[in-house]
């Protein structure tokens, strides 16, 4: 640790670009190790890492309630259904299915293409390179703390909005954005709380998507309850034993 | 050690996302097990989860997506959720049918 701050040359460790570096090599090292390894087990127990590492990236990104869902639908639910699945297709000693060197060599070949590809497209925008987000919040505090000391300095009160506003800058500078769970929830039933005119198209709500999907889990449950039940066995005939109802 | 102290940046988060869905890519390809091939798409939808949200935050942005970004990739998480229901019923299908879970054993166009 010594080491490194006598080599950033007097700069502060960016803490946030510490975790950042922690989590996303988790998320990647967890996502290779589905990737290549052959025990079906082994490649559960790796996604379950990945996906908690992904929901810890949406933590870092602000976004804490879709990070907080990511957690209970997919890590509690989405991969305990794959363990479950993992667990009822059991075969003897877990037969390792191997795939043949060539699949191996095309599979790589291709995934390493698209993954230049993408790269190559994804650091072709300059502006996306680094953020400037902390130094403007600090900038712009700085000068509302200016404004309001010459505002004092002038014989007056500072009023309750200015005391607010610079409570808020305070926040956005020291804790970061906000996050506005209730706008996503008020998204959800059709009202647009963080546009100013929602009148205009494309700033409406999500209600049509929300009763969708909802509309959407309904089915897919009966659909995969009535494909997975339990079939009644008939007896077995005398050449062989055919079980489906 | 200078990357250590300065803020990352969008291209960081879309770095990622695109190594999860290369990696969901590689796994649907070269896995037999039907439940890896399953496994690789959950991988490939949280790639793009990370995208959304990437596109959406306030850190990275001046002006982002705002709240269509954590709304899109919530439908995401819960359609991925249905489609690995009713995907794991059909591999148990042709578990219970076949005995196995191959799908190289899947070539006949058979019940």
């Amino acid at each position: 640790m010594i080491v490194l701050l006598a080599d950033t040359g007097g700069a502060a460790i960016n803490w946030h670009t510490v975790m950042f570096y922690v989590v996303a090599l988790a998320a990647c090292g967890f996502a290779a190790m589905v990737a290549v390894s052959s025990n079906i087990v082994r490649m559960a127990f790796a996604l379950i890492v990945c996906l908690s590492a992904v929901s810890g990236l949406l933590f870092l990104a602000g976004a804490h309630f879709v990070a907080a869902m990511q957690l209970m639908v997919y890590v509690g639910g989405t991969v305990v259904l794959l363990v479950f699945g993992v667990m009822l297709t059991a075969q003897k000693a877990f037969v390792s299915m191997k795939t043949t060197a060539g699949d191996w060599i095309l599979g790589l070949v291709v995934g390493g293409t698209l993954l230049a590809i993408l790269g190559q497209l994804i650091f072709a925008v300059p502006e996306w390179r680094h953020s400037d987000y902390q130094a403007r919040a600090e900038a712009e505090l700085a000068a509302y703390e200016e404004q309001l000391k010459s505002h004092i300095a002038s014989g007056q009160d500072v009023t309750e909005a200015q005391r607010r506003r610079l409570a808020d800058l305070i926040t956005l500078a020291r804790q970061g954005h906000p996050e506005e769970t209730a706008q996503i929830g008020l998204a959800l039933v059709g009202v647009r709380a963080d546009r100013p005119s929602p009148e205009v198209a494309g700033y409406s709500g999500y209600l049509l998507p929300f009763e969708i999907v909802s509309v959407h889990l309904l089915v897919v449950l009966v659909g995969a309850a009535y494909l997975a039940r339990a079939k009644r066995r008939r007896k077995p005939l005398l050449s062989s034993g055919v079980s489906t109802p | 050690m200078s990357f250590l102290t300065e803020p990352i940046g969008l291209a960081h988060y879309l770095t990622v996302g695109a190594f999860l869905f290369v990696a969901g890519i590689v796994c649907m390809a070269t896995k037999r097990n039907a439940l890896g091939i399953l496994m690789g798409v959950e991988l490939v939808l949280n790639g793009s989860v990370l995208n959304l949200i990437g596109f959406a935050s306030p850190y990275f942005r001046q002006e982002n997506l705002g709240l269509d970004g954590p709304a899109i990739a919530l439908f995401v998480i819960v359609l991925a959720a249905a489609e690995a229901a009713v995907a794991l019923a059909i591999a148990l299908n042709f578990y219970n049918n076949h005995s196995t879970i191959d799908v190289d054993q899947a070539d006949e166009l058979r019940g």
